[in-house]
């Protein structure tokens, strides 16, 4: 790890004013992806500034949305009673996050403002048409997501909340990677007043929202209607866990297996 | 015999202090004045090197010292070696290379030591190398070991033609070409035995450290043989001369083979402490144990096996290409050839053998012993050809074995081997009962009724432990015997130290060895310390590996046990006033034979001790030391069953039963034993299931440099594991034992794969069955049937 200075802002102001006098400033919430890289001399930002004194934790279910403050850890998700009774499939994901360590320090604003492709929270923007609330503006998670861990979020732009619908049904099937655990395919449905939602993360190089799937739910939200629907593996990831014709056929299989936990 | 004695499960001594984090590793040791010590490492996997410049580098904050493999050379400091030397079949000596512990020239393998930074902090050595500036002519790279050998292939070393480094046979070729001739059937396997990282959860460490008052060198190291470590750096190498040279092995976290070899890292460590003249620490970063701890495994096989027409075996024919890596690390050579091919016999009676293995050079980290060494690549041999053959005959694989199975003993094996002691058709039966053979049938209908595939896969191993006796194994190429060395000190208070050349670095040797001197001495285990992992302390002694501390190490404490009581007996003869052949010894007490006199062994080591009444002309004290040089290898041997249950919607393995019976002779401690078992077999479903070195064939990068992709095995993973002992006694040490450190490593992938070929009706499919290539594997069963 190279030196660099270390703030700790009590407000989110503050903390967008220390990014902006910074050389080369790094937001700082859970730290599970940048302290490794910060360790491994990939990343040197010259200023940390640490946000766990600013952002916003906590649950909120109200007016038929789950609102969940941007530090708010995914052990925190995993376990409220209160996002189990409204969105089930969201505790589920939040709960298959890394591990212990992760859970317990990992924030959900800064897994989605990190999108990476493989991490489990934009699925569950993505799937269930979240609103992500920032110190600017409120984005669409459709159009928040931009690429491999690219978004929208401006240079001095901070995530206080994420806002998720509550759907009708919804489901998370995830299958990990044997050895990171990170989605290597992950399907998030969810049927909603608004319609019906697949989307991958994973497999791609972004959560992207299944097209032909959605469609064939749309008349028939049961596993049974998207059995020939196949999944084209073009631009979908390969490495050496899994080709991009083996994410392909487990990106059915998954999202299957979400539907019917959505159904069952 | 006490209540803590041989058989006991008593409670390991050692683990307090490693639960609780009063454990002493080598990183918790810290000297006065101790710098840090940083390498850099080559990024290429094969390069010449144009020059190297350090004066940026020298420049930055703390540095106190960088050097280069100049500067070992300058020091006429030698290379690594290799200690067992292989002979090819036109009788040629192997074409060993230089490996210089920085490199001098080329570099051979991503990671390979180019130079070292010493500073006041690892921060500031790790920074300062950022300024090391190393002009590189970058090489086409070896790193597939199949083609390695192809003409035009890179070339790792200028003394290896063809990336050979030997040729080796074993066996009658003719023999076994006439065996196929005449046979009704035969089995033929292209197989592959994966590349595995060690992954001992301690990295390893060391500490270089230089006395100017004395000339004396000490250091503080991760080894499993403190000994050889530095008979190699002072003879081989060149650092200090022997008794110069201290070196301590504390805690050790883990070792699998990996800390028997001596590395470059410790060497340059002890050798530098004098240039800088303060004590040097290293302390591997994960990233450097992935990339630079010796492999393991590693070999293209093609295995042939003639049967008749009943399925009696007829001959087995093996050629394996073994890939050694970019040097030949220290005991190298010798695992894919006496430690392999002298195996393939596995537990049959198979007339004729012939065994050929190439070992090559590549562009990759060295390899080396790794739990089995060896023997899980003959075990993965013979236990998959053997299962294949009866599937292609439509029999009983049980049955198949069974009919082969070598009864009578010893037996000499076409491989040179002579079996001692066995009953191989006890542990198939006890296993076939444990896991409700005849039931399978009921249980695949019921996996296959939930959409699931069942298999079920047999591995019925055998090994060689206690590597003896050290006139064989010197007439093989061994640069050493392997004998081991015990003393037992007791003390005028009537406790005991025990001072053992045998390495404990998670065994129990605390608790076990304890156990032996407990039953031999009838004193309790917590009357008994053992001492072991210091050259200034122990007396010469060969280390741990191999499963040999408890057939040769305890041997040697055995024998030097028999000569304490020995004396023991004649001070208490003199004192009691009996004649000697009258005094009993039983339970910690010498008592006259038909009288109530007696002596507690405590008492007559004080009466050693203070000697004012202990018979004329012998010497005071009671000490006695012993070295046990074994008359044969030990031969573990058992039967492993495994279930699994295959989702051939995802392809995830689950393993879904595993029974292990066992015979390892005598056992000390069942509970340890079973520890181990446990942690075999964990490992091998490891190799089988989810681990997997893979380096990028055109680079020669290692793809899985760390826990993100290289996939070690877990809880979730394995079974509850279902076990069982029988017994036969080892003729070749007095305690019968057979060893059992290995046994699950090596039987575990043979049945694994076993039940997951089995599971999807394919002949064969590389390890590991990870989702993707069991996935595949259906894949392409299924395209074969259309």
């Amino acid at each position: 790890m190279y030196e660099f200075t270390y703030h700790r802002p009590a407000t989110v102001d503050e903390a967008i004013a220390l990014l902006k006098s910074a050389d080369d400033g790094k937001l700082l919430a859970g730290g599970h992806t940048l302290l490794p890289t910060m360790k491994q001399r990939l990343a040197s930002p010259s200023d940390l500034i640490d946000l766990g004194g600013a952002l916003a934790t906590g649950i909120d279910v109200s007016n038929g949305c789950v609102t969940i403050g941007a530090g708010t850890c995914h052990a925190d998700v995993a376990t409220s009673s209160d996002v189990a009774n409204a969105i089930p499939a969201l505790a589920k994901l939040a709960s298959m996050i890394g591990d212990p360590h992760v859970r317990n320090k990992g924030t959900i604003g800064g897994s989605i403002a990190n999108n990476d492709p493989a991490a489990d929270y934009p699925a569950a923007c993505l799937g269930l048409g979240a609103t992500i609330v920032t110190s600017a503006r409120e984005i669409e998670a459709d159009d928040f997501f931009t690429g491999m861990f690219d978004t929208a979020l401006g240079d001095d732009e901070v995530i206080t909340s994420v806002r998720f619908p509550v759907p009708a049904k919804a489901g998370y099937s995830k299958f990990p990677n044997p050895a990171s655990r990170y989605a290597m395919v992950g399907v998030f449905v969810s049927s909603a007043k608004g319609g019906i939602r697949v989307a991958v993360t994973g497999a791609g190089p972004c959560v992207f929202r299944q097209g032909d799937m959605e469609a064939a739910l749309e008349g028939d939200f049961a596993s049974s209607a998207i059995a020939g629907v196949t999944q084209a593996d073009g631009d979908l990831n390969s490495d050496i866990h899994a080709s991009a014709e083996y994410r392909a056929h487990l990106v059915g299989v998954m999202a299957r297996r979400a539907v019917d936990q959505a159904t069952g | 015999m006490t209540d803590t004695g041989i058989g006991a499960r008593v409670r390991r001594k050692e683990d307090k202090r490693f639960i609780t984090g009063h454990g002493n590793y080598t990183d918790d040791i810290n000297l006065a004045r101790q710098t840090y010590a940083y390498f850099l490492r080559s990024p290429h996997a094969h390069a010449t090197i144009n020059s190297i410049d350090t004066a940026e580098a020298a420049k930055a904050p703390g540095v106190l010292g960088i050097f280069t493999g100049d500067d070992l050379a300058a020091d006429s400091i030698g290379g690594l070696i290799c200690g067992w030397l292989i002979h090819s079949k036109d009788g040629s000596p192997m074409n060993a290379g230089g490996h210089p512990a920085l490199a001098q020239g080329k570099v051979r393998y991503v990671g390979n030591e180019v130079a070292v930074i010493v500073a006041e902090t690892h921060a500031q050595a790790k920074s300062a190398a950022e300024l090391v500036d190393v002009d590189y002519s970058v090489h086409d790279a070896a790193v597939d070991t199949g083609s390695a050998q192809a003409s035009g292939a890179p070339q790792v070393h200028e003394e290896a033609p063809n990336n050979t480094v030997y040729e080796f046979g074993l066996g009658d070729e003719a023999a076994t070409n006439a065996a196929f001739e005449g046979a009704a059937h035969v089995t033929e396997l292209d197989i592959v035995n994966n590349r595995l990282i060690p992954n001992a959860m301690e990295p390893r460490a060391a500490i270089g450290a230089f006395d100017q008052g004395t000339d004396a060198y000490t250091l503080y190291t991760t080894s499993q043989n403190p000994h050889v470590a530095r008979l190699v750096l002072s003879a081989f190498i060149g650092v200090a001369p022997e008794h110069k040279l201290r070196v301590v092995a504390p805690d050790v976290g883990g070792g699998f083979g990996s800390k028997i070899f001596i590395y470059a890292e410790e060497t340059v460590c002890v050798w530098a402490s004098k240039k800088i003249g303060r004590p040097i620490k290293w302390v591997a970063e994960r990233s450097e144990s992935f990339q630079c701890d010796a492999h393991g495994r590693d070999h293209v096989t093609n295995a042939k096996m003639a049967l008749d027409k009943d399925g009696t075996m007829l001959g087995l024919r093996v050629k394996t290409i073994a890939n050694m890596g970019a040097y030949l690390s220290t005991f190298s050579s010798a695992v894919p050839t006496y430690l392999y091919t002298t195996l393939l016999s596995g537990q049959y009676n198979i007339p004729a053998i012939y065994a050929e293995v190439d070992a090559v050079f590549t562009n990759t980290a060295p390899v080396d012993a790794y739990r089995g060494a060896g023997r899980p690549e003959a075990c993965y041999v013979i236990e998959r050809i053997v299962e294949t053959a009866a599937r292609e005959m439509g029999l009983d694989p049980a049955d198949l074995r069974r009919k082969n199975f070598v009864t009578e003993f010893p037996h000499v094996t076409p491989v040179i081997m002579t079996y001692d002691a066995g009953d191989y058709h006890a542990s198939i039966d006890k296993a076939c009962e444990m896991i409700d053979y005849s039931g399978f049938g009921k249980r695949k209908a019921a996996s296959e009724a939930a959409g699931k595939l069942r298999g079920l896969g047999f591995s019925a191993y055998i090994e060689a432990c206690g590597i003896a006796p050290s006139a064989a194994v010197g007439s093989l190429g061994a640069g050493v015997g392997l004998w081991e060395s015990a003393e037992v000190r007791v003390n005028p208070t009537g406790n005991v130290e025990v001072l053992t050349g045998s390495h404990s670095h998670g065994q129990g040797h605390e608790t076990t060895f304890a156990q032996l001197v407990s039953d031999k001495l009838g004193i309790p285990v917590d009357q008994v310390e053992i001492v072991h992992g210091d050259t200034d302390k122990v007396q010469f002694g060969m280390g741990t590996y191999g499963s040999r501390s408890g057939a040769v190490g305890m041997s040697a404490v055995y024998q030097a046990c028999d000569k304490v009581v020995a004396k023991a007996q004649k001070v208490a003869a003199h004192v009691m006033e009996a004649a000697e052949g009258d005094i009993e010894f039983k339970d910690g007490s010498f008592s006259v034979a038909g009288t109530d006199k007696s002596m507690a062994f405590g008492e007559v080591a004080l009466t050693a001790y203070v000697a004012h009444n202990i018979p004329e002309g012998m010497e005071p004290g009671l000490k006695e030391g012993a070295f046990f040089d074994p008359s044969n290898f030990t031969f573990p041997a058992g039967c492993h069953i495994c279930e699994v249950e295959v989702d051939p919607d995802t392809g995830v393995t689950q393993v879904v039963d595993w029974v292990a019976v066992d015979d390892f002779g005598t056992v000390i401690n069942p509970m340890i034993v079973e520890g181990q078992v446990h942690g075999g077999i964990a490992q091998g479903v490891g190799q089988a299931l989810t681990e997997g070195a893979v380096y990028d064939t055109e680079s020669g990068q290692l793809l899985t440099g760390s826990y993100m992709d290289y996939c070690m095995p877990r809880a979730v993973d394995l079974p509850e594991l279902r076990l069982a002992f029988t017994e036969t006694t080892c003729p070749s040490n007095p305690l019968g034992i057979k060893g059992c450190g290995e046994a699950g490593a090596i039987a575990a992938p043979a049945a694994l794969m076993n039940a997951v070929t089995d599971a999807l009706g394919v002949a064969d499919m590389p390890m590991p069955a990870s989702p993707q290539n069991v996935w595949a594997a259906l894949q392409g069963a299924k395209q074969a049937a259309e």
